[in-house]
Protein backbone atom coordinates (compact mmCIF):
# COMPACT_ATOMS: atom_id res chain seq x y z
CA UNK A 1 0.00 0.00 0.00
CA UNK A 2 3.17 2.08 -0.32
CA UNK A 3 1.73 3.44 -3.68
CA UNK A 4 -1.41 4.91 -1.90
CA UNK A 5 -0.11 6.23 0.91
CA UNK A 6 2.05 8.23 -1.39
CA UNK A 7 -1.07 9.96 -3.14
CA UNK A 8 -3.44 10.29 0.21
CA UNK A 9 -0.48 12.12 2.18
CA UNK A 10 -1.21 13.38 5.38
CA UNK A 11 -0.90 17.17 4.18
CA UNK A 12 -3.58 16.18 1.18
CA UNK A 13 -5.95 14.34 3.92
CA UNK A 14 -5.87 16.85 6.19
CA UNK A 15 -6.78 20.01 2.92
CA UNK A 16 -9.65 17.12 2.16
CA UNK A 17 -11.28 17.68 5.54
CA UNK A 18 -10.44 21.49 6.81
CA UNK A 19 -9.98 22.93 3.31
CA UNK A 20 -8.67 26.52 3.37
CA UNK A 21 -10.26 29.52 1.66
CA UNK A 22 -13.54 27.69 1.36
CA UNK A 23 -15.30 30.07 1.07
CA UNK A 24 -16.77 33.43 -1.32
CA UNK A 25 -14.18 36.16 -0.66
CA UNK A 26 -16.04 39.23 0.55
CA UNK A 27 -14.83 40.96 -2.35
CA UNK A 28 -15.92 39.48 -5.76
CA UNK A 29 -14.82 40.43 -8.95
CA UNK A 30 -13.70 37.31 -10.94
CA UNK A 31 -15.46 33.63 -11.23
CA UNK A 32 -15.59 30.68 -12.78
CA UNK A 33 -17.14 27.03 -12.48
CA UNK A 34 -15.58 23.74 -13.54
CA UNK A 35 -16.41 20.58 -13.38
CA UNK A 36 -15.89 16.65 -14.03
CA UNK A 37 -18.65 15.39 -15.25
CA UNK A 38 -17.29 11.68 -15.08
CA UNK A 39 -16.94 12.02 -11.62
CA UNK A 40 -19.78 14.96 -10.55
CA UNK A 41 -16.53 17.33 -8.39
CA UNK A 42 -17.63 20.44 -9.15
CA UNK A 43 -16.06 23.68 -7.62
CA UNK A 44 -16.35 27.61 -8.16
CA UNK A 45 -13.32 29.46 -8.10
CA UNK A 46 -13.74 33.14 -6.80
CA UNK A 47 -11.11 35.91 -7.12
CA UNK A 48 -10.61 39.39 -5.89
CA UNK A 49 -8.25 41.40 -8.15
CA UNK A 50 -6.44 43.86 -8.10
CA UNK A 51 -4.99 44.94 -11.63
CA UNK A 52 -3.17 41.98 -12.57
CA UNK A 53 -2.80 40.68 -8.84
CA UNK A 54 -4.89 38.16 -7.05
CA UNK A 55 -5.72 39.83 -3.91
CA UNK A 56 -8.17 37.12 -2.56
CA UNK A 57 -8.64 33.75 -3.33
CA UNK A 58 -11.92 31.50 -2.53
CA UNK A 59 -13.77 27.99 -3.45
CA UNK A 60 -17.17 26.28 -3.04
CA UNK A 61 -17.83 23.06 -4.23
CA UNK A 62 -17.84 19.38 -3.48
CA UNK A 63 -14.95 16.85 -5.18
CA UNK A 64 -13.09 14.03 -3.97
CA UNK A 65 -10.03 14.66 -1.99
CA UNK A 66 -7.49 14.72 -4.10
CA UNK A 67 -9.62 17.49 -5.92
CA UNK A 68 -10.63 19.15 -2.12
CA UNK A 69 -7.08 19.09 -1.13
CA UNK A 70 -5.70 20.78 -4.53
CA UNK A 71 -8.00 23.52 -4.71
CA UNK A 72 -7.40 24.40 -1.21
CA UNK A 73 -3.72 24.61 -1.25
CA UNK A 74 -3.80 26.39 -4.52
CA UNK A 75 -5.60 29.24 -3.08
CA UNK A 76 -2.66 28.97 -0.28
CA UNK A 77 0.30 29.82 -2.71
CA UNK A 78 -1.51 31.70 -5.29
CA UNK A 79 -2.52 34.06 -3.30
CA UNK A 80 -1.05 37.43 -3.52
CA UNK A 81 0.47 36.45 -6.63
CA UNK A 82 -0.35 37.84 -10.22
CA UNK A 83 -1.61 36.50 -13.06
CA UNK A 84 1.74 35.60 -14.85
CA UNK A 85 2.68 33.91 -11.94
CA UNK A 86 -0.41 31.96 -11.07
CA UNK A 87 -0.18 30.59 -14.62
CA UNK A 88 3.38 30.19 -14.18
CA UNK A 89 3.08 27.87 -11.28
CA UNK A 90 -0.10 25.63 -13.01
CA UNK A 91 2.50 24.95 -15.93
CA UNK A 92 4.77 23.54 -13.41
CA UNK A 93 2.10 21.84 -10.92
CA UNK A 94 0.30 19.88 -14.74
CA UNK A 95 3.98 18.44 -15.27
CA UNK A 96 4.75 17.52 -11.49
CA UNK A 97 1.58 15.48 -11.65
CA UNK A 98 1.42 13.92 -15.02
CA UNK A 99 5.01 13.32 -14.32
CA UNK A 100 6.62 14.97 -17.32
CA UNK A 101 9.09 16.90 -15.41
CA UNK A 102 11.14 15.10 -12.62
CA UNK A 103 11.75 18.47 -10.45
CA UNK A 104 10.07 19.55 -8.08
CA UNK A 105 11.65 22.74 -6.90
CA UNK A 106 9.36 26.12 -6.85
CA UNK A 107 6.37 24.32 -5.94
CA UNK A 108 6.80 24.38 -2.29
CA UNK A 109 3.95 22.62 -0.59
CA UNK A 110 2.48 21.40 -3.56
CA UNK A 111 5.26 19.16 -4.33
CA UNK A 112 2.99 16.72 -2.23
CA UNK A 113 1.18 16.23 -5.39
CA UNK A 114 4.06 14.37 -6.86
CA UNK A 115 2.25 11.34 -6.31
CA UNK A 116 -0.65 11.83 -8.54
CA UNK A 117 1.38 11.06 -11.78
CA UNK A 118 1.26 7.16 -10.43
CA UNK A 119 -2.44 7.36 -10.77
CA UNK A 120 -3.08 8.84 -14.14
CA UNK A 121 -7.24 8.42 -13.69
CA UNK A 122 -6.42 10.87 -11.04
CA UNK A 123 -4.41 13.89 -12.67
CA UNK A 124 -7.80 15.44 -14.08
CA UNK A 125 -8.77 15.80 -9.95
CA UNK A 126 -5.61 17.53 -9.32
CA UNK A 127 -6.22 20.06 -11.77
CA UNK A 128 -9.82 20.52 -11.50
CA UNK A 129 -9.40 23.66 -10.08
CA UNK A 130 -6.36 25.18 -11.24
CA UNK A 131 -8.03 25.13 -14.92
CA UNK A 132 -11.04 26.86 -13.12
CA UNK A 133 -8.96 28.93 -11.68
CA UNK A 134 -7.23 29.66 -15.45
CA UNK A 135 -10.93 30.55 -16.84
CA UNK A 136 -11.79 33.29 -14.27
CA UNK A 137 -8.56 34.59 -14.39
CA UNK A 138 -9.01 34.58 -18.46
CA UNK A 139 -12.38 35.89 -17.65
CA UNK A 140 -13.97 33.22 -19.17
CA UNK A 141 -17.83 32.61 -18.60
CA UNK A 142 -18.62 29.09 -19.69
CA UNK A 143 -18.13 26.26 -17.31
CA UNK A 144 -14.91 24.68 -17.48
CA UNK A 145 -15.16 20.74 -17.94
CA UNK A 146 -12.22 18.16 -17.64
CA UNK A 147 -13.37 16.50 -20.87
CA UNK B 1 -26.39 -25.76 -40.58
CA UNK B 2 -23.43 -26.87 -41.93
CA UNK B 3 -20.52 -29.32 -40.81
CA UNK B 4 -18.19 -26.83 -40.18
CA UNK B 5 -20.38 -24.52 -38.10
CA UNK B 6 -21.76 -28.15 -36.37
CA UNK B 7 -17.64 -28.23 -35.09
CA UNK B 8 -17.17 -24.99 -34.18
CA UNK B 9 -20.66 -25.08 -32.21
CA UNK B 10 -19.25 -28.25 -30.76
CA UNK B 11 -15.98 -26.91 -29.67
CA UNK B 12 -17.01 -23.91 -27.97
CA UNK B 13 -18.37 -25.55 -25.22
CA UNK B 14 -18.15 -28.73 -23.60
CA UNK B 15 -20.14 -28.87 -20.26
CA UNK B 16 -22.78 -31.06 -20.86
CA UNK B 17 -26.27 -28.90 -20.03
CA UNK B 18 -27.01 -31.38 -16.96
CA UNK B 19 -24.02 -30.23 -15.02
CA UNK B 20 -24.47 -28.70 -11.77
CA UNK B 21 -23.67 -24.99 -10.95
CA UNK B 22 -20.08 -24.33 -9.72
CA UNK B 23 -18.69 -20.93 -9.50
CA UNK B 24 -15.40 -22.39 -9.37
CA UNK B 25 -16.13 -24.43 -12.60
CA UNK B 26 -18.32 -20.98 -14.52
CA UNK B 27 -14.97 -18.78 -13.40
CA UNK B 28 -12.81 -20.87 -15.73
CA UNK B 29 -14.94 -20.17 -18.68
CA UNK B 30 -13.58 -16.35 -18.26
CA UNK B 31 -10.02 -16.39 -19.86
CA UNK B 32 -9.63 -12.60 -17.91
CA UNK B 33 -10.67 -13.25 -14.30
CA UNK B 34 -6.96 -15.40 -13.95
CA UNK B 35 -5.43 -12.23 -14.80
CA UNK B 36 -4.25 -9.77 -11.75
CA UNK B 37 -4.66 -6.02 -11.02
CA UNK B 38 -1.33 -4.43 -9.40
CA UNK B 39 -0.18 -7.56 -8.17
CA UNK B 40 -3.71 -8.48 -6.83
CA UNK B 41 -6.14 -10.87 -8.11
CA UNK B 42 -9.04 -9.31 -9.61
CA UNK B 43 -11.95 -8.92 -8.29
CA UNK B 44 -14.13 -7.66 -11.10
CA UNK B 45 -17.35 -6.06 -9.19
CA UNK B 46 -18.60 -3.64 -12.27
CA UNK B 47 -20.66 -5.77 -14.41
CA UNK B 48 -23.33 -3.10 -14.80
CA UNK B 49 -20.94 -1.60 -16.71
CA UNK B 50 -20.43 -4.34 -18.94
CA UNK B 51 -19.46 -7.93 -18.20
CA UNK B 52 -16.60 -10.30 -18.85
CA UNK B 53 -17.04 -12.83 -22.01
CA UNK B 54 -17.02 -16.44 -21.76
CA UNK B 55 -14.15 -18.04 -23.87
CA UNK B 56 -17.44 -19.54 -25.74
CA UNK B 57 -18.35 -16.36 -27.26
CA UNK B 58 -14.51 -15.51 -27.74
CA UNK B 59 -13.95 -18.87 -29.98
CA UNK B 60 -17.29 -17.89 -31.87
CA UNK B 61 -16.46 -14.37 -33.10
CA UNK B 62 -12.94 -15.83 -33.75
CA UNK B 63 -14.44 -18.70 -35.31
CA UNK B 64 -16.66 -16.45 -37.26
CA UNK B 65 -13.74 -14.83 -38.78
CA UNK B 66 -11.70 -17.32 -39.03
CA UNK B 67 -13.46 -19.89 -41.34
CA UNK B 68 -16.78 -18.13 -42.11
CA UNK B 69 -16.05 -14.16 -42.70
CA UNK B 70 -18.21 -13.23 -45.70
CA UNK B 71 -21.19 -10.46 -46.16
CA UNK B 72 -24.95 -11.48 -45.51
CA UNK B 73 -27.56 -11.65 -47.59
CA UNK B 74 -25.54 -11.22 -50.55
CA UNK B 75 -23.50 -13.80 -52.82
CA UNK B 76 -24.47 -16.94 -54.01
CA UNK B 77 -21.06 -18.14 -52.63
CA UNK B 78 -20.60 -20.87 -49.46
CA UNK B 79 -18.89 -18.27 -47.17
CA UNK B 80 -21.79 -15.86 -47.73
CA UNK B 81 -24.50 -18.76 -46.91
CA UNK B 82 -22.54 -19.48 -43.94
CA UNK B 83 -22.58 -16.27 -42.65
CA UNK B 84 -26.27 -15.66 -43.15
CA UNK B 85 -26.91 -19.15 -41.62
CA UNK B 86 -24.90 -17.69 -38.44
CA UNK B 87 -26.21 -14.52 -38.69
CA UNK B 88 -30.02 -16.12 -38.91
CA UNK B 89 -29.46 -18.69 -36.37
CA UNK B 90 -28.36 -16.06 -33.80
CA UNK B 91 -31.72 -13.97 -34.22
CA UNK B 92 -33.35 -17.13 -33.59
CA UNK B 93 -31.67 -17.29 -30.42
CA UNK B 94 -32.44 -14.11 -29.33
CA UNK B 95 -36.24 -14.22 -30.17
CA UNK B 96 -36.30 -17.38 -28.05
CA UNK B 97 -34.10 -15.76 -25.26
CA UNK B 98 -36.90 -13.20 -24.70
CA UNK B 99 -39.77 -15.13 -25.84
CA UNK B 100 -41.02 -13.30 -28.72
CA UNK B 101 -44.04 -14.31 -31.01
CA UNK B 102 -41.73 -13.57 -34.44
CA UNK B 103 -38.26 -13.64 -35.43
CA UNK B 104 -38.87 -10.67 -37.54
CA UNK B 105 -39.61 -8.74 -33.86
CA UNK B 106 -36.06 -9.21 -33.00
CA UNK B 107 -34.27 -6.22 -34.67
CA UNK B 108 -30.35 -5.98 -34.45
CA UNK B 109 -28.27 -2.76 -32.95
CA UNK B 110 -25.25 -1.04 -31.72
CA UNK B 111 -26.65 -1.15 -28.16
CA UNK B 112 -29.91 -0.29 -25.72
CA UNK B 113 -29.19 3.13 -26.41
CA UNK B 114 -29.30 3.16 -30.01
CA UNK B 115 -32.75 0.90 -29.98
CA UNK B 116 -34.15 3.54 -27.36
CA UNK B 117 -33.06 6.33 -29.93
CA UNK B 118 -34.58 3.96 -32.97
CA UNK B 119 -37.80 4.07 -31.52
CA UNK B 120 -37.77 7.89 -30.10
CA UNK B 121 -36.63 8.84 -34.00
CA UNK B 122 -39.23 6.76 -35.88
CA UNK B 123 -42.08 5.85 -33.64
CA UNK B 124 -42.11 9.08 -31.99
CA UNK B 125 -41.57 11.29 -34.68
CA UNK B 126 -44.36 9.63 -35.94
CA UNK B 127 -46.86 9.61 -33.00
CA UNK B 128 -45.85 12.45 -30.38
CA UNK B 129 -46.83 15.78 -31.68
CA UNK B 130 -46.82 19.21 -30.01
CA UNK B 131 -48.60 19.26 -27.08
CA UNK B 132 -48.15 15.99 -26.29
CA UNK B 133 -46.16 13.91 -23.18
CA UNK B 134 -43.50 11.00 -23.04
CA UNK B 135 -43.45 10.10 -19.90
CA UNK B 136 -40.82 8.39 -17.87
CA UNK B 137 -39.41 7.86 -14.34
CA UNK B 138 -36.86 9.18 -12.47
CA UNK B 139 -34.82 6.56 -11.97
CA UNK B 140 -33.83 6.26 -15.92
CA UNK B 141 -30.29 6.08 -17.21
CA UNK B 142 -29.52 8.78 -19.73
CA UNK B 143 -29.95 6.87 -22.52
CA UNK B 144 -33.75 6.87 -21.38
CA UNK B 145 -33.78 10.24 -21.04
CA UNK B 146 -32.06 12.33 -23.54
CA UNK B 147 -33.32 10.69 -26.89
CA UNK B 148 -36.71 11.88 -25.50
CA UNK B 149 -35.65 15.33 -24.41
CA UNK B 150 -34.48 15.31 -28.55
CA UNK B 151 -38.00 14.35 -29.87
CA UNK B 152 -39.88 16.74 -27.32
CA UNK B 153 -37.71 19.93 -28.20
CA UNK B 154 -38.60 18.78 -31.68
CA UNK B 155 -42.06 18.00 -31.46
CA UNK B 156 -42.68 20.95 -28.67
CA UNK B 157 -43.82 17.99 -26.52
CA UNK B 158 -43.31 17.24 -22.82
CA UNK B 159 -41.37 15.07 -20.72
CA UNK B 160 -43.01 13.79 -17.69
CA UNK B 161 -41.09 12.12 -15.07
CA UNK B 162 -43.10 9.85 -12.48
CA UNK B 163 -41.54 10.33 -8.81
CA UNK B 164 -39.47 7.71 -6.94
CA UNK B 165 -39.26 7.27 -3.21
CA UNK B 166 -36.50 7.52 -0.71
CA UNK B 167 -36.07 3.57 -1.14
CA UNK B 168 -35.64 4.13 -5.06
CA UNK B 169 -38.65 2.50 -5.57
CA UNK B 170 -41.03 3.48 -8.48
CA UNK B 171 -44.36 5.59 -7.02
CA UNK B 172 -46.94 3.75 -8.71
CA UNK B 173 -49.87 5.61 -8.33
CA UNK B 174 -47.58 9.11 -9.03
CA UNK B 175 -46.99 7.34 -12.36
CA UNK B 176 -50.44 6.60 -12.97
CA UNK B 177 -51.76 10.08 -12.31
CA UNK B 178 -49.31 11.25 -14.92
CA UNK B 179 -50.58 9.05 -17.68
CA UNK B 180 -52.91 11.41 -19.78
CA UNK B 181 -54.75 12.02 -22.69
CA UNK B 182 -51.86 13.19 -24.33
CA UNK B 183 -49.31 10.61 -23.24
CA UNK B 184 -48.66 9.24 -26.34
CA UNK B 185 -45.58 6.58 -25.22
CA UNK B 186 -44.18 5.76 -21.71
CA UNK B 187 -40.56 4.65 -21.82
CA UNK B 188 -39.17 3.07 -18.25
CA UNK B 189 -36.08 1.31 -17.19
CA UNK B 190 -36.80 -2.63 -16.28
CA UNK B 191 -34.47 -2.49 -13.76
CA UNK B 192 -32.50 0.47 -12.30
CA UNK B 193 -29.07 1.00 -13.26
CA UNK B 194 -27.35 3.29 -10.15
CA UNK B 195 -29.82 1.64 -7.52
CA UNK B 196 -30.93 -1.61 -8.76
CA UNK B 197 -34.55 -1.46 -8.24
CA UNK B 198 -36.91 -3.74 -10.33
CA UNK B 199 -39.65 -1.59 -11.63
CA UNK B 200 -43.33 -3.50 -11.62
CA UNK B 201 -42.94 -4.09 -15.73
CA UNK B 202 -46.25 -5.65 -16.10
CA UNK B 203 -48.54 -3.22 -13.86
CA UNK B 204 -46.92 -0.18 -15.52
CA UNK B 205 -47.56 -2.17 -18.79
CA UNK B 206 -51.03 -2.40 -17.84
CA UNK B 207 -51.70 0.41 -16.39
CA UNK B 208 -50.53 2.38 -19.88
CA UNK B 209 -52.47 -0.38 -22.39
CA UNK B 210 -55.75 0.65 -20.52
CA UNK B 211 -55.35 3.91 -22.11
CA UNK B 212 -54.16 2.93 -25.38
CA UNK B 213 -50.26 3.95 -24.60
CA UNK B 214 -47.37 2.10 -25.38
CA UNK B 215 -44.45 1.15 -23.46
CA UNK B 216 -40.68 0.94 -23.99
CA UNK B 217 -38.53 -1.16 -21.68
CA UNK B 218 -35.38 -0.29 -21.28
CA UNK B 219 -33.70 -3.62 -20.47
CA UNK B 220 -29.84 -3.53 -20.20
CA UNK B 221 -29.77 -4.51 -16.58
CA UNK B 222 -32.39 -6.91 -16.67
CA UNK B 223 -31.73 -9.51 -19.43
CA UNK B 224 -28.53 -10.25 -17.93
CA UNK B 225 -30.23 -11.12 -14.34
CA UNK B 226 -34.01 -12.17 -14.94
CA UNK B 227 -35.94 -14.32 -16.75
CA UNK B 228 -37.24 -11.68 -19.73
CA UNK B 229 -40.06 -12.79 -21.72
CA UNK B 230 -41.42 -9.98 -23.53
CA UNK B 231 -45.30 -11.30 -24.26
CA UNK B 232 -45.70 -12.35 -20.52
CA UNK B 233 -45.07 -8.56 -19.86
CA UNK B 234 -46.92 -8.02 -23.04
CA UNK B 235 -44.76 -4.36 -23.88
CA UNK B 236 -44.86 -3.09 -27.06
CA UNK B 237 -40.34 -2.20 -26.95
CA UNK B 238 -37.96 -4.14 -25.29
CA UNK B 239 -34.18 -3.03 -25.70
CA UNK B 240 -31.23 -4.56 -24.53
CA UNK B 241 -27.06 -4.58 -24.82
CA UNK B 242 -25.17 -7.60 -25.15
CA UNK B 243 -21.64 -6.74 -23.65
CA UNK B 244 -23.64 -6.44 -20.25
CA UNK B 245 -24.48 -10.24 -20.91
CA UNK B 246 -21.61 -12.07 -21.63
CA UNK B 247 -21.36 -10.83 -25.29
CA UNK B 248 -19.76 -8.47 -27.40
CA UNK B 249 -19.94 -4.80 -26.99
CA UNK B 250 -21.47 -2.69 -29.57
CA UNK B 251 -24.41 -4.95 -30.65
CA UNK B 252 -27.50 -4.79 -29.04
CA UNK B 253 -31.26 -5.80 -29.51
CA UNK B 254 -34.46 -3.74 -29.81
CA UNK B 255 -37.71 -6.24 -29.51
CA UNK B 256 -40.58 -4.63 -31.02
CA UNK B 257 -44.56 -5.84 -31.73
CA UNK B 258 -44.95 -6.82 -35.36
CA UNK B 259 -48.10 -4.62 -35.86
CA UNK B 260 -46.37 -1.50 -34.17
CA UNK B 261 -42.78 -2.14 -36.36
CA UNK B 262 -44.42 -2.59 -39.28
CA UNK B 263 -46.47 0.72 -39.24
CA UNK B 264 -43.03 2.53 -38.20
CA UNK B 265 -40.87 4.86 -40.57
CA UNK B 266 -37.50 3.15 -41.22
CA UNK B 267 -34.65 4.40 -38.89
CA UNK B 268 -31.59 4.56 -41.29
CA UNK B 269 -31.81 4.25 -45.71
CA UNK B 270 -29.31 2.39 -47.16
CA UNK B 271 -28.24 -1.65 -48.50
CA UNK B 272 -30.17 -4.26 -46.85
CA UNK B 273 -32.87 -2.18 -45.57
CA UNK B 274 -34.75 -2.05 -49.09
CA UNK B 275 -36.25 -4.75 -51.14
CA UNK B 276 -36.02 -2.26 -54.26
CA UNK B 277 -34.45 1.41 -55.28
CA UNK B 278 -35.04 3.96 -58.09
CA UNK B 279 -34.68 6.97 -58.06
CA UNK B 280 -38.29 7.44 -58.26
CA UNK B 281 -39.23 5.20 -55.75
CA UNK B 282 -37.81 2.68 -52.96
CA UNK B 283 -39.65 0.11 -51.51
CA UNK B 284 -38.53 -0.83 -47.64
CA UNK B 285 -37.51 -4.44 -46.84
CA UNK B 286 -39.75 -6.46 -45.01
CA UNK B 287 -39.13 -7.07 -41.03
CA UNK B 288 -36.81 -6.78 -39.07
CA UNK B 289 -34.22 -5.26 -42.23
CA UNK B 290 -36.16 -2.63 -42.61
CA UNK B 291 -34.48 -1.00 -39.48
CA UNK B 292 -30.87 -2.74 -39.86
CA UNK B 293 -29.80 -0.61 -42.73
CA UNK B 294 -26.33 -1.37 -43.92
CA UNK B 295 -23.57 -4.30 -43.56
CA UNK B 296 -24.64 -5.31 -39.70
CA UNK B 297 -22.23 -6.73 -37.35
CA UNK B 298 -22.15 -10.34 -37.97
CA UNK B 299 -19.21 -11.10 -35.20
CA UNK B 300 -21.10 -9.09 -33.32
CA UNK B 301 -24.35 -11.21 -33.73
CA UNK B 302 -22.79 -13.99 -33.67
CA UNK B 303 -21.22 -13.57 -30.29
CA UNK B 304 -24.42 -12.75 -29.03
CA UNK B 305 -25.99 -15.83 -29.84
CA UNK B 306 -22.82 -17.74 -28.27
CA UNK B 307 -23.48 -15.58 -24.77
CA UNK B 308 -27.23 -16.33 -24.81
CA UNK B 309 -26.37 -20.18 -25.71
CA UNK B 310 -23.76 -20.00 -22.71
CA UNK B 311 -26.20 -18.69 -20.12
CA UNK B 312 -28.87 -20.92 -21.29
CA UNK B 313 -26.35 -23.84 -20.59
CA UNK B 314 -25.45 -22.45 -16.76
CA UNK B 315 -29.49 -22.02 -16.88
CA UNK B 316 -31.35 -18.57 -16.09
CA UNK B 317 -32.58 -19.65 -12.94
CA UNK B 318 -29.62 -20.48 -11.53
CA UNK B 319 -28.35 -17.37 -12.68
CA UNK B 320 -30.83 -15.75 -10.91
CA UNK B 321 -30.40 -17.45 -7.69
CA UNK B 322 -26.89 -17.98 -7.71
CA UNK B 323 -26.92 -13.46 -8.01
CA UNK B 324 -29.75 -12.93 -5.40
CA UNK B 325 -27.53 -14.72 -2.75
CA UNK B 326 -24.64 -12.66 -4.02
CA UNK B 327 -26.60 -9.49 -3.90
CA UNK B 328 -28.39 -10.61 -0.55
CA UNK B 329 -24.85 -11.13 1.18
CA UNK B 330 -23.03 -8.29 -0.02
CA UNK B 331 -26.18 -6.10 1.36
CA UNK B 332 -25.68 -7.81 4.64
CA UNK B 333 -21.80 -7.61 4.70
CA UNK B 334 -21.37 -3.91 3.27
CA UNK B 335 -24.04 -2.04 5.43
CA UNK B 336 -22.81 -3.65 8.89
CA UNK B 337 -19.50 -1.35 7.83
CA UNK B 338 -19.20 1.66 10.07
CA UNK B 339 -20.22 5.01 7.82
CA UNK B 340 -21.57 3.01 4.86
CA UNK B 341 -24.61 3.78 4.07
CA UNK B 342 -26.78 2.18 0.75
CA UNK B 343 -28.34 3.85 -2.05
CA UNK B 344 -30.87 1.61 -3.31
CA UNK B 345 -32.87 -0.49 -1.17
CA UNK B 346 -36.03 -1.27 -2.90
CA UNK B 347 -37.87 -4.43 -1.74
CA UNK B 348 -37.34 -6.06 -5.59
CA UNK B 349 -33.68 -5.13 -6.80
CA UNK B 350 -30.98 -7.12 -8.72
CA UNK B 351 -27.36 -6.79 -10.21
CA UNK B 352 -25.99 -3.79 -8.57
CA UNK B 353 -25.63 -2.54 -4.69
CA UNK B 354 -24.57 1.34 -4.90
CA UNK B 355 -22.92 3.02 -1.69
CA UNK B 356 -21.40 5.98 -0.08
CA UNK B 357 -19.64 6.77 2.69
CA UNK B 358 -19.08 9.58 5.25
CA UNK B 359 -16.81 11.82 4.70
CA UNK B 360 -14.79 10.04 1.50
CA UNK B 361 -15.92 10.91 -1.85
CA UNK B 362 -16.85 7.68 -4.25
CA UNK B 363 -13.77 8.41 -6.19
CA UNK B 364 -11.18 8.25 -3.22
CA UNK B 365 -13.08 4.80 -2.90
CA UNK B 366 -12.61 3.72 -6.16
CA UNK B 367 -9.44 4.39 -6.10
CA UNK B 368 -8.24 2.57 -3.07
CA UNK B 369 -10.20 -0.25 -4.24
CA UNK B 370 -8.38 -0.53 -7.39
CA UNK B 371 -4.85 -0.41 -5.68
CA UNK B 372 -6.70 -3.84 -4.14
CA UNK B 373 -7.29 -5.08 -7.50
CA UNK B 374 -11.57 -4.45 -7.27
CA UNK B 375 -13.06 -2.74 -10.24
CA UNK B 376 -16.25 -1.23 -8.69
CA UNK B 377 -17.75 2.20 -10.59
CA UNK B 378 -17.82 5.40 -9.16
CA UNK B 379 -19.67 8.29 -10.07
CA UNK B 380 -23.03 9.36 -11.39
CA UNK B 381 -23.87 6.05 -13.27
CA UNK B 382 -25.10 8.40 -16.07
CA UNK B 383 -27.84 8.58 -13.81
CA UNK B 384 -27.55 12.50 -12.98
CA UNK B 385 -31.05 12.95 -11.64
CA UNK B 386 -30.87 9.42 -9.56
CA UNK B 387 -27.75 11.28 -7.78
CA UNK B 388 -29.54 14.62 -7.84
CA UNK B 389 -32.92 12.86 -5.97
CA UNK B 390 -31.00 11.41 -3.19
CA UNK B 391 -28.71 14.47 -2.09
CA UNK B 392 -25.38 13.09 -3.71
CA UNK B 393 -23.02 14.01 -5.95
CA UNK B 394 -22.08 10.39 -7.34
CA UNK B 395 -21.60 6.79 -5.15
CA UNK B 396 -19.56 3.88 -5.31
CA UNK B 397 -21.15 0.51 -6.79
CA UNK B 398 -20.73 -2.71 -6.99
CA UNK B 399 -22.50 -5.04 -9.30
CA UNK B 400 -22.02 -8.51 -9.67
CA UNK B 401 -21.88 -11.55 -12.42
CA UNK B 402 -22.75 -15.02 -12.55
CA UNK B 403 -18.88 -15.42 -11.77
CA UNK B 404 -18.59 -13.53 -8.41
CA UNK B 405 -18.31 -14.99 -5.31
CA UNK B 406 -18.71 -14.16 -1.68
CA UNK B 407 -15.04 -13.98 -1.17
CA UNK B 408 -14.64 -11.69 -3.49
CA UNK B 409 -17.79 -9.80 -1.48
CA UNK B 410 -15.32 -10.61 1.76
CA UNK B 411 -12.15 -8.59 -0.31
CA UNK B 412 -15.06 -5.73 -1.34
CA UNK B 413 -15.62 -5.23 2.38
CA UNK B 414 -12.00 -5.67 3.47
CA UNK B 415 -11.18 -3.00 0.67
CA UNK B 416 -13.66 -0.61 2.46
CA UNK B 417 -12.25 -1.03 5.65
CA UNK B 418 -9.06 -0.20 4.26
CA UNK B 419 -10.50 2.89 2.60
CA UNK B 420 -11.68 3.88 6.07
CA UNK B 421 -8.08 3.20 7.36
CA UNK B 422 -6.92 5.57 4.86
CA UNK B 423 -9.48 8.58 5.89
CA UNK B 424 -9.09 7.52 9.55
Amino acid sequence: MADLRELYQEVILEHSKTPRNFKQPAAVNRSAEGYNPLCGDHFTVYLDMEGDAIRDIGFKGSGCAISKASASMMTQIVKGKSKQEASALFEKFHKLVTGTDGKESDLGKLAVFSGVSEFPTRVKCATLAWHTLQAALAGQHDAVSTE
Amino acid sequence: MSAVTDTLHETRDRRPETAGFDVNEVRKDFPILSRTVHGKKLVYLDNAATSQKPRAVINAMSGYYEGENSNIHRGVHFLSGLATEGHDHARAVVQKFVNAADAREIVFTRGTTEGINLVAQTYGRANVGAGDEVLITAMEHHSNIVPWQILCEEKGARLQVAPINDRGELLLDEFETLLSPRTKIVAVAHVSNALGTINPISAIVEMAHRRNIPVLVDGAQAVPHLRVDVQALDCDFYTFSSHKMYGPMGIGVLYGKAALLEAMPPYQGGGDMISSVTFKKTTYNKLPYKFEAGTPDVAGVIGLGAAIEYMNRLGIARIEAHEHELLAYATKTISGIPGVRIIGTAKEKTGALSFVMDDVHPHDIGTILDQQGIAVRTGHHCAQPVMERFGIPATARASFAVYNTKEEIDALAAGIEKVREVFA
